[in-house]
């Protein structure tokens, strides 16, 4: 067994940081939202024009005009500002976000990641995610190391279409912590019971594995 | 009217010169901060073969969502669109025609259209299937595509509080694509909940300038919520 949902989000709030600005994107992502260390501050920018996102508003605090990124309707926090959409992906596109977290379908060894479109199904659309890839330098994408019939979703080269290029430095799966440079994928970390076998099993794209591969503690 | 006063009385006169074919810029995200009431007009005028450039297509039964029961829409251009049967019904039968464009792309398609600027370069989309066909120049070692504004025949806006000049405010997340639409208009029409005499409005506050506003009228919104999220109290 890899990490649980929550476990993934716990382990990305390690790499947050004392004011750092932050967008989460939807799924697992927005989990960690609820993992920022004791003591710290975060911001959460929601691209649909919110800096400083609060929690969900109680009943009677539901306001239509304002809502995240997720079209869900949420509360301002201490400190929050809100502006335009061109403000926001200004924001985004010009690297003033400290962290992006955002799910995928495949990521490769080169950074790229494809994220937005599986041929033959509905087309939704990308909404930000190819500015957000485009403009961050930090990026964590969580996803399952392997689709539910095995496959590796960490590949030499992605199949579906791109949300974009040599982007993706960081991926944090249910297995495995890794960083991707030169080329190559690099396993840095192990989820609790799961062994370097069986990692490096699931990682079609080519993976440096160091000597020493230390467990998450949770 | 005279003057500066931008302020219609009803929304006939509102969205009129609006034609078949035309372009429309729609402010809006999701189903918040949508000019509801000047969406409902373009359903009674019937006009077809509209190109509306929204970041979505509203739901069904209500946004620009209504606007496909009449098959009203040729083409959408937006970041994210099928949150509505009918919408996917018609761009499966290949009623509809879709062009999807990242959402920084997008308001900013929207914003340069407003300021003169016929395109801009973007790193947004570079080596995916959006930069197909588009030029490419490298700028200190990075590479971006060059991305087209958007001008709109009309842009239909949705703000708080506007005075009669224009002089607009939004609120809360409501604002989103509004500011750029309202600049990308050859006609922009904004509609509010509150008109207020000149001066009223701290010229401090104000969001978008009544320069870009052609007209201006007063409505009642619904305010639907696509997602109610909430906590226990």
């Amino acid at each position: 067994m890899g990490l649980s949902r929550d476990q993934m989000a716990i382990r990305v709030a390690r790499e947050l940081q004392d004011g750092y600005y932050v967008n989460l994107g939807i799924g697992i992502p927005t989990l960690v939202a609820n993992h920022v260390p004791e003591g710290m501050e975060v911001m959460l920018q929601s691209e649909n024009g919110l800096l400083g996102m609060g929690p969900f508003p109680t009943e009677d605090a539901v306001d239509a005009d304002l809502i995240n990124a997720g079209k869900q309707t949420v509360t301002t926090a201490t400190g929050a500002s809100i502006f335009s959409s061109a403000e926001s992906f200004a924001m985004i596109r010009g690297g003033h976000v400290d962290l992006t977290v955002l799910g995928a379908f495949e990521v490769d060894a080169q950074g790229n990641i494809a994220s937005w479109m599986i041929p033959g199904k509905l087309i939704k659309g990308m909404g930000g995610a190819m500015d957000l890839v485009a403009g961050a330098d930090n990026i964590i994408v969580t996803m399952t190391h392997a689709d539910k019939y095995g496959n590796s979703k960490l590949l030499p080269e992605c199949s579906l279409p791109l949300t974009g290029a040599g982007c993706i430095k960081q991926v944090l799966t249910d297995l495995a912590y890794l960083e991707i440079r030169d080329g190559k994928f690099h396993l840095v970390e192990r989820a609790p019971g799961i062994s370097v076998e069986e990692i490096v099993e699931k990682t079609a794209g080519e993976l440096v594995v160091p000597d020493n591969v230390p467990e998450m503690q949770f | 009217m005279a003057g500066f006063d931008k302020v219609v009385n009803t929304y006939e006169e509102a969205m009129a010169g609006l034609e078949d074919g035309m372009t429309v810029i729609a402010g809006g995200f999701g189903i918040c901060g949508i000019p509801e009431n000047l969406i409902t007009q373009m359903k009674k005028m019937g006009t077809k073969d509209l190109t509306i450039v929204s970041n979505n297509c509203g739901i069904d039964g209500f946004g620009l969502g209504i606007l496909l029961e009449d098959r009203q829409i040729k083409k959408m251009i937006s970041s994210y669109v099928g949150e509505n049967k009918l919408f996917e019904e018609q761009l499966l039968a290949g009623e509809l025609e879709v062009e999807l464009t990242p959402q920084g792309t997008l308001a900013e398609k929207m914003r340069a259209a407003g300021a003169g600027i016929p395109a801009f370069y973007t790193a947004t989309g570079y080596g995916t299937d959006v930069a197909e066909g588009k030029d490419v120049r490298e700028f200190d070692g990075r590479k971006y595509i060059l991305e087209e504004s958007i001008q709109g025949d009309f842009a239909i806006v949705k703000a708080w509080k506007a005075d009669r000049y224009g002089n607009a405010i939004y609120r809360h997340t409501a604002q989103n694509f509004n500011p750029m639409a309202a600049t990308a208009g050859k006609i922009t029409v904004m509609e509010v909940e509150e008109i207020v005499e000149p001066g009223e409005l701290d010229p401090t506050q104000i969001h978008t300038p009544g320069i870009y506003v052609d007209r201006l009228i007063q409505g009642t919104f619904e305010k639907r919520i696509e997602i109610r999220t909430v906590r226990e109290g």
